[in-house]
């Protein structure tokens, strides 16, 4: 299945990726509106230190220890797909004690928040992908 | 193959789950005392505060039995087993017979004798749906509650109920509150956080007394109270597998395999001891991932998959009040502490492994250091100091994080 | 501090109702104009450090940015514009000499847009591109007078080596050092996936690149950085850098600064000294002299390659193209004053050389008129900016044409000019890692293809308009060309007839 994939060598710790994940997840059909005067709550992150960066979201592992750590169940997987609901979940946080990429964080609702592709929102392609400008994100298909 | 499985949470899902990966043929039987569909037990502390309800805390959806063709036996209860025939007996005498069988019966609230216990009315353990019902039911906003126990089961108590009563006291025989997950100075963080919510404790104390609503402590003071909460702590339910033949320690012995030492009967989740890597010793790490992983590792086992339960460690995400916290590990070794701004963390080193820390307040990104322990990852191929910082992906080598990051295999 | 007189030339207009400071400006902004100002929680600019380059504008995810030209001005003077008074400050506070990067950007005419092109109307029907084959591969070098037979009255092949090109267009000269490792590679991927070639400036050869070799033209100056042996075996061509038409009469120079590192190794002198190449080659001082060097470089290569002479359209180019063809050079490259560079001295890069419409076709007259056309084929640069200059520069007599300007647009060029300032904020013209890194080969080679690929379309579109199936039948077809606002002048030296005529 298509994934998400880093490449440091090509990230400029733009942090654009940043902005238009929180913009895709905003709800807000613009950007302006969606993000002006907040402090975003992205679920794509950038590490960065002396000229190195990446960008850092799930992996969506085949083994997804989050998943099976969950207990509200909130955290289910489909189609190589792990998406949280929110609604379920009640912010016990021990997806968080259990990602050994540090790619599930607090919502600031009180549940977990998470990258999960953008299925549930109206990009095809993740919002993350599609804005960074030097393919440093990408989403394809590997063997 | 005719699948049997006592038990309904955590062990008993994960096992399921992962024997219909293998095997979706195969006939699967679940027996529960609960007479509910599968609900997750932690979340009873947070049904009474209103944070979840009954739907939501289903452990799974609705259509999980039918979905994976699983025949639930709920508000059964299993009297024996018989390993000679194979064979359960349920206490209304009817007799299931099983090709592999899961004990997956978790725990029971500890009852210590206490002089007067059986004069007090309003009584309550808290560990089931039932428990967290019945307190609700006794609770009037101008009750006083008392909870012996200052551990996670009576703490998540306390702040379930600190909106729906007058007042709390907690009790606890330890001189720290959390005894089994942090060290002294995260105790009294944490202490200090939950008594600014009115939450009254009184430490390296005991009941020595109950009398027409009163409690007479050790030291001599006297907690008048209208609900009494026992959380003193659980005991694995190990008497069908005892009662069997099946060697118990604290805990069901099984191997690596989940396999205990009746031949086709496994045991996962509280009721069962397993391998703490970070201390090297067999014990119950009554945790519910760690149910659900040894679940599902016994039920790939059971379904004639081979998968071994070997990477168990005893961790903990709890919070209070809003107050998080996260812990894993064992905390013998080199300490290195860091506090500020109202956060607390506490990493422990031994021979050049990560083996336990502490994070309160400042959780983030935690799972890269439960990482770190359970992959036993050489402190010298990392960079350290960065480590300490903040859990980051950073502090790991290049190479490393292509592979984490950037597909590369190898 | 001292006045120096100078007023930004350009002012960073930020929409604050949009800007959701974001800070990716300030974090791309390698001249360091934007700054986040945490106490009002906006973005500030320093208008004087902008180079109008556009890296902030491009990026900004809400296009809350724009550049715009001041309109600050002193009293209006046709004679001393605002420029030519800032550049007397500029001077007389550094005491140097001004530079400049990229091509001549003054107002002479652009001959390209005095031209126009036929289309063929009932009596030579047009050629649909779509429906029917269409030829625009070519080969450079040398073609033979005549077939020659054996005695038993077989074909001798007489041919000496040739480029061939799928489509008449290759990357001109630039070197690594003063374009980076991924532009390099960038051009290299493209001139391998079009079937073209690019070429390597006067900086050697990167040894990652060795195997692209099969679509490298590998160049000689008169510096002779990095050239060895095994240098000029790994290219498809070898050139020798006579001139350049942004600066003819001087050298290439590229300060110390640059030299670290990789580019040091690749040019093979030490980490920071200055590569300065010398205005002439030292061992060239006539046509006899290019003729031994031309010959060196075969004998080394075993008269395998074909060798490229490349020189700077200057007044007399035509005598000038006329000895080369006679130097057993089997391709003239000719670049036009508007010729981009990594840095030149502004006056030099403004003022000398000629447009290489006039110069190409004064060469193809004169080549002709000697009878020595066959003897070598022609490309020229020197801001080909479309495909229709790619069929007017055929038209007019070359046999392919160089690219460079262009090609860096498509890598992301915004043509800011501030190339000699290291600071390239596209990944370009620069070496500094963090801004390198900003040019992805993977996505800019594939703009390159796309370049290429589109032009390759329009040239087949507009030859089978002429009716024309293929790009040989166009070389020198100058009945397809028509001037336009040209004086008698003009029009005789481009050999063309006005339009209407």
């Amino acid at each position: 299945m298509k994934r998400i994939y880093v490449n440091e060598k090509w990230c400029l710790g733009c942090h654009l990726c940043e902005y238009y994940c929180a913009f895709a997840n905003s709800g807000s059909d613009d950007m302006v509106k969606a993000l002006k005067d907040i402090t975003i709550h992205p679920r794509i992150k950038i590490e960065e230190r002396q000229g190195i960066s990446f960008a850092v979201s799930c992996r969506h592992c085949e083994e997804p220890l989050c998943v099976k750590s969950c207990i509200t169940g909130a955290l289910t997987i489909h189609d190589g797909v792990i998406t949280i609901d929110s609604d379920k979940c009640v912010g016990c946080y021990t997806c968080i004690l259990s990602c050994p990429y540090g790619a599930v964080m607090p919502s600031g609702s009180g549940a977990i928040q998470k990258c999960e592709l953008c299925v549930k929102n109206s990009f095809g392609t993740p919002a993350c992908v599609q804005g960074c400008p030097n393919k440093a994100i990408v989403y394809e298909e590997r063997a | 193959m005719n699948y049997v499985i006592i038990g309904n949470s955590a062990a008993a899902i994960g096992a399921v789950e992962a024997i219909r990966c293998q095997d979706d043929q195969g006939k699967i039987t679940i027996i529960a005392s609960e007479p509910y569909h599968t609900y997750s037990r932690p979340l009873i502390s947070y049904l009474l505060c209103g944070k979840t309800d009954l739907q939501r805390m289903r452990y799974r959806p609705e259509s999980f039995y039918s979905d994976r063709q699983v025949t639930p036996l709920l508000g059964k209860t299993v009297s024996a087993i018989d390993p000679a025939t194979k064979t359960v007996t349920l206490t209304d005498a009817r007799v299931i017979p099983y090709d592999k069988l899961l004990v997956a019966t978790g725990s029971v609230p500890f009852i210590p004798p206490m002089q007067g216990l059986d004069q007090v009315e309003k009584k309550y353990t808290f560990m089931t749906l039932d428990d967290a019902n019945a307190l609700e039911e006794a609770l009037t906003p101008k009750s006083r509650v008392l909870i012996l126990g200052a551990g996670l089961i009576g703490l998540k108590c306390a702040e379930g109920i600190s909106n729906k009563c007058a007042h709390i006291t907690v009790i606890d025989l330890a001189d720290r509150i959390l005894p089994s997950i942090l060290d002294e100075r995260g105790s009294q963080i944490v202490r200090e956080h939950i008594e600014k919510q009115g939450i009254q404790f009184s430490l390296q104390n005991s009941v020595a007394s109950f009398e027409n609503g009163t409690a007479h402590l050790k030291n001599g003071e006297s907690v008048p109270f209208d609900v009494l909460v026992i959380a003193v702590g659980v005991r694995p339910n190990t008497e069908l597998v005892k009662n069997a033949g099946g060697k118990v320690n604290r805990g069901i012995v099984t191997d690596q395999y989940c396999l205990t030492c009746l031949p086709d009967v496994y045991a996962a989740g509280d009721c069962a001891e397993s391998l703490d890597i970070t201390t090297g010793s067999q014990r119950v790490l009554a945790l519910l991932p760690n149910a659900y992983m040894q679940g599902e590792c016994a039920g790939t086992n059971m379904a004639g998959g081979e998968k071994k339960y070997d990477h168990a460690i005893p961790m903990n995400a709890i919070g209070f009040f809003g107050l998080h916290i996260i812990t894993a590990g064992c905390y013998e070794g080199e300490e290195y502490v860091d506090e500020k701004y109202g956060c607390y963390k506490k990493l422990v080193t031994k021979d050049g492994l990560l083996k336990g820390y502490i994070l309160i307040g400042a959780i983030e990104r935690a799972g890269i250091y439960t990482s770190l322990i359970r992959q036993k990852t050489p402190l010298d191929t990392i960079d350290f100091e960065l480590i300490k910082e903040k859990p980051q992906l950073m502090a790991f080598s290049k190479i490393e994080r292509l592979k984490q990051l950037g597909g590369v295999k190898g | 501090m001292a006045v120096d007189f100078l007023y930004p030339p350009y002012e960073v207009i930020r929409n604050h109702d949009k800007c959701i400071t974001c800070r990716v400006c300030e974090r791309q902004c390698a001249n360091e104009v934007t700054r986040y100002d945490p106490q009002h929680n906006r973005m500030i600019s320093d208008d004087a450090k902008c180079v109008n380059c556009h890296r902030c504008v491009s990026l900004c995810p809400t296009r809350a940015i724009k550049i715009v030209k001041t309109d600050h001005t002193f009293k209006t003077n046709a004679n001393w514009t605002g420029d030519t008074i800032s550049a007397v400050y500029r001077q007389a506070g550094t005491g140097g000499v001004l530079l400049s990067s990229m091509g001549n950007p003054e107002a002479y005419p652009v001959y390209w847009d005095k031209m126009l092109i036929n289309a063929s109307q009932v009596t030579n029907p047009p050629i649909d591109p779509l429906r029917e084959p269409m030829e625009t591969k070519v080969f450079l070098g040398q073609k033979p007078d005549a077939v020659q037979r054996d005695e038993q009255g077989k074909l001798i092949n007489n041919l000496a080596p040739q480029l061939e090109l799928s489509t008449p267009v290759m990357f001109s000269a630039m070197s690594y050092g003063s374009i980076s490792y991924n532009a390099h590679e960038s051009l290299a991927r493209a001139a391998q996936e079009l079937e073209i070639y690019y070429n390597t400036g006067e900086g050697g050869l990167h040894e990652d690149f060795y195997k692209y070799g099969k679509n490298t033209i590998v160049q000689v100056a008169s510096g002779r950085f990095g050239v060895y042996k095994d240098y000029l075996e790994a290219g498809a061509a070898i050139e020798i850098k006579m001139g350049q038409g942004a600066k003819p009469g001087i050298g290439g120079h590229l300060p110390g600064a640059k030299i670290v590192g990789d580019i040091s190794k690749t040019r093979m002198i030490p980490e920071g000294s200055d590569a300065i190449s010398p205005a002439p080659h030292h061992d060239i001082y006539s046509i006899e002299d290019l003729r031994q060097l031309v010959f060196s470089l075969k004998e080394a290569t075993e008269y395998k390659k074909p060798v490229i002479v490349k020189i700077a359209a200057v007044h007399n180019v035509a005598a000038i193209a006329s000895g080369i063809a006679r130097s057993g050079a089997d391709i003239i490259a000719i670049d036009g004053f508007r010729g981009g560079t990594g840095a030149a001295p502004t006056r030099i890069r403004d003022n000398v050389g000629i447009p290489i419409e006039l110069a190409l076709a004064s060469v193809d007259e004169r080549l002709r008129q000697e009878g020595i056309r066959g003897n070598v084929s022609i490309v020229v640069g020197g801001s080909i900016r479309n495909s229709a200059d790619i069929v007017k520069a055929i038209a007019l007599g070359a046999d392919a044409v160089y690219i460079a300007t262009s090609a860096l647009l498509a890598l992301g060029c915004h043509l800011c000019r501030s190339c000699q300032t290291g600071k390239c904020n596209w990944g370009i013209a620069t070496q500094r890692p963090e801004l390198v890194k900003r040019l992805n080969p993977e996505i800019g080679y594939q703009r390159l293809v796309n370049l290429i690929t589109a032009w390759t379309h329009e040239i087949e579109e507009m030859m089978g308009g002429m009716g024309i199936n293929s790009i040989e039948a166009l070389r020198g077809n100058r009945l397809m060309l028509r001037g336009i606002g040209l004086t008698e002048k003009e029009l005789q030296i481009l050999g063309i007839k006005h339009a209407g005529e």
